[in-house]
């Protein structure tokens, strides 16, 4: 009896303190004003890749934030740069250098937020292959993914003068599994994990992890066109915060943001191993989240962004990097 | 401990615990055997399991990759134009009912100038064969990047793709079976493009997963990457792989177990099951996939039947305990209560009450042996304690009349010293010690008249009661005729002659006889077989009186005795003793012997008659010690001191 009095005050409690915290917190315009519709289509098929977006989704803080968000199942018969410029998507979730050469190309995206600010992406060999420096690589065997995923291997073969023999790699790494190529492309989040539990061990294996040859390229990012900023920057700025908010419950609730992902996987019906999501969550943490506690801001760097742009530019892809300002949305946002 | 409790409590207790002992010694042996021989038994039954099973997985595999060969071959050697090309495919899938569906995927070009890729597949739908091609199925990846188009060109070899789910095509978990094919372009061998087969996986999961092992065994199948292509843990296949479990449970030793499968090894291990129980695993490699087989037999379920006749022959072993505990108080009880009634009848035999009434000895056995002893040690101890207080009081009768005896026997010697104490010219002291109550030896002395003094020794033969007797009788006999006779030659031949008639029990006395002339100190006697007296003279010389081969007193009628004379001067003695005062013995066997005798005389000379015959006396006890006192001891001197007018 007693106990019951307890838990009911207790949730009566809690509610109001949660009504009164949504009252406080949201903006203004939120109190009264509609929910605005919008669309994001993540850069690949759900996984913990984009673990921020889908728990912002569930836990409801993209409605907080007065968006009433729809995530578009990516994958590779959806091309998010593709839906974005076409207009098909509000938002996207694109590699930095996608987005730049999208940007010189004529299509006016500007970079809302810089997700992943380091590159994760990497080479993997066997050491019985012989493969213990990137000098070994020479006339071997490489699987490339296609598009911008070749542009980091590219800039390390040219960094080390290295010719190899690029064969095509898909969505797995069984070809490398199978001895067909002596070095497959893979992200650390992803591919190293499937690698590992495919039965070899990290002792097996070299790795060439592009940021420690000096092509530090920052990857997912959140994108959206020029106009769409200009027409609604505050739906922009609270899809942002919305987001980030959304990576940083993930992080703090691990389990939670699996649980979401996974169901989120299997509605994709997208084959899922928890251990390999956990893996990913992790590694996304230790690429996403700022040294030492601090939060996460999204802000783009402005050194990497340049970094980027020579790389870009050495191998002969731009010409010149778009302003800094215009690229991040900064004119506009502003006003 | 043990020591102190009861024979019946030992008896059970050690009994019960060896029998406890040898039976959880026999059991844990069973089990470890029965369990051995179990597991032994299950590995060949887990192989045979696993191979049969392995064998109809890799029929049909082998029947695809036949097929999918065939195919490949027929396009190497054959020229096929499009329409019979289109025929082989259909007619391989409709023809073959495990192939899903089959294509002839050409490299770029090869088929066709005009055309970049082209790859003709035919797939079950339902009922139909479907037809589609996948160059334009897959719109976003050419299928010349998928794995089962890229690994066999790359490897130049045959091979089964990963299990993938498959939505462009099938719809549904398959796996590919490629096989590259060649042709001839200026006289080099060039690929020309890859001919597939699909298996659906349904089938052979099925096939997996119909096995059944014990009640929650199973059998699963594992792909080369170690992912879980069929197993009945919830959401596991397709999904997981063994290793990312082993991950999970962060499990080095599952994840060393993966790498043994993914490599082709087969082994039986035991194994904490991907579900969660104790089991035994037989795995092993299908061939022709490189994909592994694991059967796993849950071991509370494989030993159940173990355990069940451990644990009955558990019970039975306690009911059989149980019961030889019984039985064993029973024959604990039967042995000890007759023991403890007869302890209690023997205690009050001890105290003395013979009358207890003994348990009745019901069985022949050693208890009954032991009580039926006891029965005629009691009848035996009562009547020998009856006799004993019979004979006990006999001799105690019979001592207090030798005690009379000896003081009639004593009260025949004269004892009183000096005995004519107004007699000065002689002086005579005597002592009889007799060996027994009453003695053989006897002493006299006597006033024949004024001045004659008789005195006589004596030792009857034997000794004891008939000796007194006789001696009585020999003494009063010798007062009697010294009266009447002249001299003691008569003396001892009268006497002789009157023990001699009517002397039934041959008794005989050894006698020395002699008359003293007070006035002269002349002496006349007569030997009837004593020893010899001592004569004493005043130069400390001692005599020994001649033996004069008189034969012994009573011994034989009509001996006749010699008479001798002597003159005692003045001061001399005569010594008269008996041979117990020279065979006196001590515990050494040695005797006192008459040379002792005569150097304890010389030592004494010139002390009073008395003392001399004291200090003989005492030299004589001292000599003996201890030892028992064997014949009478007798002695008498007489000191002739000379007529005083």
């Amino acid at each position: 009896m007693t106990a019951s009095i307890i838990a009911f005050s207790r949730i009566m409690l809690s509610s109001a303190v949660l009504i009164c915290s949504l009252l406080f917190c949201m903006p203004a315009w939120a109190v009264g004003e509609p929910l605005k519709k919008a669309t994001l289509i993540p850069l690949w098929s759900p996984q913990a890749q984009f673990a921020g977006y889908y728990t912002a989704l569930d836990k409801g803080i993209y409605r907080k934030h007065g968006i009433d968000l729809t995530i578009i199942t990516g994958g590779p018969e959806r091309n998010a740069s593709s839906y974005l410029s076409s207009g098909k998507a509000d938002f996207a979730v694109l590699w930095l250098t996608t987005a730049v050469k999208k940007r010189i190309s004529g299509v006016k995206l500007v970079n809302l937020a810089q997700i992943v600010q380091h590159s994760s992406m990497m080479l993997i060999s066997r050491k019985s292959d012989g493969i213990k420096t990137p000098q070994n690589l020479n006339n071997k065997k490489v699987s490339l993914w296609g598009g911008d995923f070749s542009i980091p291997p590219h800039a390390f073969f040219k960094k080390y003068g290295l010719k190899v023999r690029e064969i095509q790699q898909s969505y797995s790494v069984n070809l490398f599994l199978r001895g067909g190529i002596q070095a497959a492309s893979a992200m650390w989040y992803n591919e190293y994990h499937t690698i590992i539990n495919s039965g070899l061990n990290p002792d097996e294996l070299t790795t060439f992890h592009f940021k420690e040859h000096g092509l530090d390229l920052p990857e997912d990012g959140l994108y959206t066109l020029e106009s769409t900023l200009k027409r609604d920057p505050a739906m922009a700025e609270a899809f942002r915060k919305a987001s980030l908010e959304g990576w940083e419950y993930a992080f703090a609730h691990p389990d939670e943001a699996l649980d979401i992902v996974i169901r989120h996987m299997q509605q994709a019906r997208v084959p899922t191993s928890r251990m390999h999501q956990k893996w990913m969550l992790e590694r996304m943490r230790d690429l996403i989240m700022p040294p030492s506690g601090q939060r996460l801001s999204g802000q783009l760097d402005k050194s990497s962004y340049e970094s980027a742009g020579r790389i870009l530019h050495q191998l002969g892809i731009i010409r010149s990097m778009p302003e800094f300002s215009a690229f991040t949305g900064r004119r506009h946002a502003g006003q | 401990m043990l020591g102190s409790k009861s024979l019946s409590f030992r008896l059970i207790l050690v009994t019960t615990l060896c029998t406890t002992l040898i039976f959880a010694s026999i059991l844990a042996y069973s089990y470890y055997r029965s369990r051995t021989v179990l597991l032994q038994e299950l590995q060949d039954d887990a192989r045979n399991l696993s191979m049969s099973l392995v064998n109809r997985l890799e029929t049909k595999l082998v029947s695809v990759t036949g097929v999918t060969e065939g195919m490949a071959r027929a396009l190497e050697t054959g020229s096929y134009n499009e329409q019979q090309m289109l025929a082989l495919i259909k007619e391989t899938v409709r023809s073959n009912p495990q192939i899903h569906g089959s294509a002839i995927a050409f490299e770029p070009y090869a088929r066709k100038r005009s055309e970049r890729l082209y790859a003709p597949y035919f797939y079950r739908s339902k009922d139909s064969i479907k037809f589609t091609r996948l160059d334009k199925s897959y719109q976003h990846v050419p299928y010349l990047y998928w794995d089962w188009y890229q690994i066999p060109r790359e490897l130049g070899k045959t091979e089964w793709s990963e299990p993938y789910f498959d939505e462009g095509a099938g719809g549904t978990a398959m796996s590919t079976c490629s096989v590259p094919f060649y042709g001839n372009q200026a006289g080099n061998r060039q690929l020309k493009g890859i001919a597939t087969a699909d298996i659906s996986l349904s089938s052979l999961t099925e096939l997996v997963s119909s096995v059944k092992v014990l009640k929650s065994g199973y059998a699963a199948l594992l792909s080369r990457n170690g992912i879980l292509i069929s197993h009945p843990l919830q959401n596991a296949a397709m999904n997981e792989s063994f290793f990312s479990i082993a991950e999970a449970r962060n499990d080095q030793a599952m994840r060393e177990l993966g790498r043994r499968m993914i490599r082709g090894e087969s082994g039986f291990i035991h194994h904490t099951s991907l579900k969660g129980f104790s089991s035994w695993m037989y795995y092993a490699p299908i061939p022709s996939t490189g994909w592994t087989l694991a059967v796993v037999f849950p071991e509370n379920e494989l030993l159940e039947s173990v355990n069940r006749l451990s644990m009955q022959m558990a019970a039975m072993g306690i009911a059989g305990i149980m019961l030889l505990t019984a039985a064993v108080i029973l024959i604990a009880r039967s042995i000890t209560t007759p023991l403890k009634n007869l302890a209690r009848a023997t205690a009050a035999i001890s105290d003395g009450n013979f009358d207890v009434e003994l348990p009745d000895p019901r069985y022949r056995d050693e208890v009954g042996t032991l009580t039926r002893s006891f029965m005629f040690m009691k009848g035996s101890l009562k009547e020998y304690i009856a006799r004993l207080t019979e004979t006990t009081a006999a001799k105690e009768r019979f001592e207090s009349e030798l005690n009379i005896a000896h003081s009639i026997q004593m009260d025949f010697l004269p004892k009183i010293f000096p005995p004519f104490p107004e007699r000065e010219e002689f002086d005579l002291f005597a002592v009889m010690e007799p060996a027994k109550e009453v003695g053989g030896d006897f002493y006299d002395f006597f006033m024949l008249d004024e001045d004659r003094l008789c005195f006589v020794i004596a030792d009857v033969s034997g000794k004891g009661v008939p000796a007194s007797l006789f001696m009585a009788m020999s003494m009063t006999l010798i007062r009697a005729t010294a009266r009447e006779a002249a001299s003691p030659e008569e003396i001892l031949f009268r006497v002789n002659k009157e023990l001699a008639r009517d002397n039934s029990s041959c008794m005989f006395v050894t006698t020395f006889c002699a008359i003293l002339d007070t006035r002269s100190g002349a002496v006349c006697y007569a030997n009837g077989g004593h020893n010899p007296p001592l004569h004493i003279r005043n130069d400390v010389s001692i005599l020994r009186l001649p033996n004069l081969g008189g034969l012994m007193v009573g011994a034989l009628e009509g001996s006749t005795y010699k008479l001798e004379h002597l003159v005692l001067e003045p001061g001399e003695r005569l010594f008269l003793y008996t041979d117990g005062v020279t065979e006196a013995m001590n515990d050494q066997e040695q005797f006192f012997t008459m040379e002792r005798l005569e150097q304890e005389l010389s030592t004494l000379h010139g002390r009073d008659t008395r003392e001399m015959v004291e200090e003989i006396k005492s030299s004589i006890l001292a000599f003996t010690g201890d030892a028992p006192q064997s014949d009478d001891i007798t002695m008498l001197m007489l000191q002739y001191r000379g007529k005083h007018e």
